[in-house]
């Protein structure tokens, strides 16, 4: 592909040039399929890039929403607010506690899960639907279910079971909002992680394992020594999709916490800077810097802690 | 603003439910709905579409104007010229939704519901007509029948930029039967040590699970609204008249520590998760004695399906410093100055805002159910009297007796009770929320809370002042 050579009008400007590469294969033109390709690029770049440049436009601006008069070119303003304030900082923390917590969490209790329903018993396609089940409610809806039916102080269920065990309830939104979030986001994404790992689980070979068997290997064993590198690359992408996924949470933070208790992750932050300050060249500095973060997260994500896993897989 | 986080809790219960209903397949009840608006814009097309003027009407999803939508067919009948369509959101959509457009002059609604905090910050930007001689030159309307001190807060520079249909106040609520078995009585005008005093008998007597509900959300309506008036009554004042923070100053602090170190005492499980939907909820059902909230609250605690109604007593807010206490809210209609149909949303804001109206609804509707805290003279109509006997007299009292130009004790250069007039000061409340949420835990002092915010934010938005 690399010895492609424009078309040379000169050279022989009506007949359709039949070239070959280096090693004798036809080459044919690619102006025609390129060209197809246009439109959807255009569509693309139009729905994802002119945002985004819109985006960065406002962040150079000084706008508050309720202040039409004080509106004008703030140069990098809003990023030096953003930086000099500590709200980034403590919202990052946030961030990396609830949905690293979160992700492993949900990794731990999906891979024991998806363990019970690798094996064969009487109704397992019902219980698969129902594991499944938390995994399809809204987050909203399934937040507020947490919120009122559980956790509530009054009439939630844990405090009945508390009250009856004889302890005192837990007070979820004053001594412990962390983890009442990050127990809601591990029952939502619990199913996701199980889904993948079993079918991990599903594609590793009997036969391999029964070898082993006879040969010795004890059930520990060839959990942590076959069972665990098989599921490798499951775990790798159930890990990169549920970051992706949990990084965006909004609802069971918004509806449980309201961001209290150290639990204003950036997608909050966000939210808060844009339709409650009303602060819209903040925001979108905030939105470009969350863009350029996630950029560099994300990368060293697959590029780092992958290679990790696969330099063990090949051990 | 606290009907409306009533609203929020049971907006929750309503996501739960329309999700089941969509679930369910419950696909009639939004043809019904849509059907029934394609009739009616059929019918006024089909009359005369040249004569006929539509208004769109942003609202809010709060009871008094879901009662309101219903009774406009009277409004339609009385003006056929007029139509009204109703645009019904959630309080967060709402607010959302009429900033945007009227900070874009977008236009899309000539009639907007707007709460008190918004009207005199969009009235000095120039976004509302003037309401001033519309309602003064009208003596049928009666505008000096508003409520003074709700009519000052819908003011800037003397000005008037909005009339409201609703208005709220605070105060103390408290069963009578648990007092009664405990052998305690509530002062008409008890002070904050007093009411600590009586929670702790209270809880340590045994007759009852708390105290007191104390609203602890953050949020700049939800906890801070309460904290921000029990810290004026200490003396407290989260600005200056030069605008300097003064909120990390001894009163204000020692009332954070107070109002926090009473919630956790002898106030309600989880004071961080509750603010009116909870505490309504604990005061409804016995487990506690007393309640400082919104004085909207006793129309649900007398609601004939409630457990204590007529079981209930009411006083003024708590005060320790001052003599009043109390916050000062309201629900109100304006029109955006992008409107080029000022006569005909006057002629529905007229209608919807006056003596008759309340009288329409105490007629069709029923006499609890009459927007309270608007006029006075509905308080005294014999109707609403009898219907609102434990209450009516000492909420139309609280309300004349609040002092939204200076509710503290010391001048502020702003009106308005349990917020500050600013724009940055949504922003400014919501954060100081979540940053006390940690107080109520013990994880954080009131003193570190307050004077890190008296270096950041709250100096900002006070800098972006002067």
């Amino acid at each position: 592909m690399s010895k492609v050579q424009a078309p040379d009008k000169k050279d022989a400007p009506k007949v359709e040039k039949i070239r070959y590469d280096k090693n004798g294969k036809r080459v044919r033109s690619l102006a025609v399929p390129r060209s197809l390709l246009w439109p959807a690029l255009v569509a693309a770049i139009v729905l994802t890039q002119i945002p985004f440049l819109a985006t960065v436009y406002f962040s150079t601006q000084r706008w508050n929403l309720l202040r039409p008069d004080d509106r004008g070119f703030a140069g990098f303003d809003n990023y030096a607010k953003v930086f000099s304030g500590s709200e980034l900082y403590s919202s990052l923390e946030a961030t990396f506690v609830i949905t690293g917590t979160s992700v492993l969490l949900s990794l731990v209790f999906g891979l024991g899960l998806a363990l019970l329903l690798n094996r064969t018993f009487f109704g397992r396609g019902v219980a698969r639907t129902l594991l499944i089940t938390p995994f399809l409610v809204m987050p909203a809806a399934a937040s507020l279910a947490w919120k009122w039916n559980l956790m509530d102080a009054n009439f939630g269920l844990f405090r009945w079971v508390m009250n009856s065990l004889g302890f005192d309830a837990i007070q979820w939104n004053t001594d412990v909002p962390i983890i009442s979030v990050i127990l809601v986001l591990v029952w939502q994404f619990m199913p996701f992680m199980m889904l993948i790992l079993l079918a991990g689980l599903q594609s590793q070979d009997s036969d391999i394992l029964e070898a082993a068997a006879l040969d010795g290997a004890g059930k520990i064993k060839i959990f942590f020594l076959m069972t665990i590198p098989h599921l490798r690359q499951y775990i790798e992408i159930g890990v990169l999709l549920g970051t992706i996924l949990l990084l965006a949470t909004f609802d069971p933070i918004f509806i449980l916490t309201g961001g209290s208790g150290g639990t204003k992750t950036l997608p909050v932050l966000l939210y808060e800077k844009a339709f409650i300050a009303l602060e819209v060249g903040q925001a979108a500095a905030y939105g470009v810097i969350t863009v350029i973060l996630t950029i560099i997260f994300a990368t060293l994500l697959l590029r780092t802690v992958f290679r990790i896993f696969s330099q063990q897989g090949v051990r | 603003m606290n009907q409306a986080f009533k609203k929020r809790g049971l907006a929750g219960v309503g996501v739960l439910a329309v999700s089941a209903l969509v679930l369910s397949g419950c696909a009639t009840a939004a043809d019904d709905s849509s059907d029934g608006e394609s009739s009616t814009d059929a019918d006024s097309g089909d009359s005369s579409s040249s004569e006929v003027v539509e208004l769109n009407l942003a609202t809010v999803n709060n009871p008094q104007m879901v009662d309101m939508e219903s009774l406009k067919g009277e409004f339609e009948a009385e003006y056929p010229n007029i139509k009204v369509n109703f645009i019904v959101m959630e309080e967060g959509d709402l607010r959302d939704s009429v900033t945007r457009d009227i900070a874009t002059s977008g236009g899309q609604y000539d009639i907007m519901t707007i709460g008190a905090y918004e009207v005199p910050i969009w009235g000095n930007n120039g976004w509302l007509a003037d309401l001033t001689d519309l309602a003064g030159n009208d003596a049928e309307y009666d505008v000096d029948d508003v409520l003074e001190p709700v009519r000052a807060g819908l003011s800037a520079n003397d000005r008037l930029y909005a009339v409201p249909f609703y208005g709220e106040s605070s105060f103390t609520m408290y069963n009578k039967e648990i007092f009664e078995e405990a052998g305690l009585t509530m002062p008409d005008r008890p002070t904050w040590d007093e009411v600590a005093d009586l929670a702790k008998q209270i809880v340590e007597g045994g007759y009852a699970d708390a105290g007191i509900c104390l609203r602890g959300k953050p949020g700049w309506g939800d906890g801070v609204a309460a904290m921000h008036t029990v810290a004026q009554t200490f003396g407290g004042a989260i600005y200056d008249m030069d605008w300097n923070p003064t909120i990390n100053s001894p009163e204000f602090v020692e009332a954070i520590d107070f109002y926090t170190s009473l919630a956790r005492d002898y106030g309600q499980d989880d004071p961080v998760g509750s603010s009116f939907p909870e505490c309504l909820n604990n005061v409804k059902n016995g487990s506690s004695a007393m309640w400082y909230d919104a004085t909207s609250a006793a129309g649900s605690l007398e609601a004939a399906d409630s457990p204590v109604a007529g079981k209930m007593g009411y006083a003024y807010a708590p005060v320790k410093e001052t003599d009043q206490s109390g916050w000062l809210w309201s629900w109100n209609l304006a029109i955006p100055e992008t409107t080029e149909k000022l006569d005909e949303a006057w002629t529905f804001l007229r209608w919807a805002t006056s003596k008759e109206y309340l009288e329409l609804v105490g007629n069709e509707i029923g006499w609890a159910n009459v927007p309270p805290g608007s006029r006075a003279s509905i308080y005294e109509n014999p109707e609403y009297q009898e219907a609102a006997s434990a209450f009516a007299d000492i909420t139309v009292e609280i309300m004349n007796d609040v002092n939204p130009s200076q509710p503290g004790l010391n001048p502020q250069p702003w009106t308005g009770i349990q917020f500050v007039s600013i724009p940055e000061f949504q922003d400014v409340g919501n954060r100081l929320g979540q940053d006390l949420a940690p107080v109520f835990a013990g994880t954080a002092t009131a003193q570190e809370v307050l004077d890190e915010a008296a270096a950041t934010y709250v100096k900002d938005a006070g800098d972006a002042q002067k």
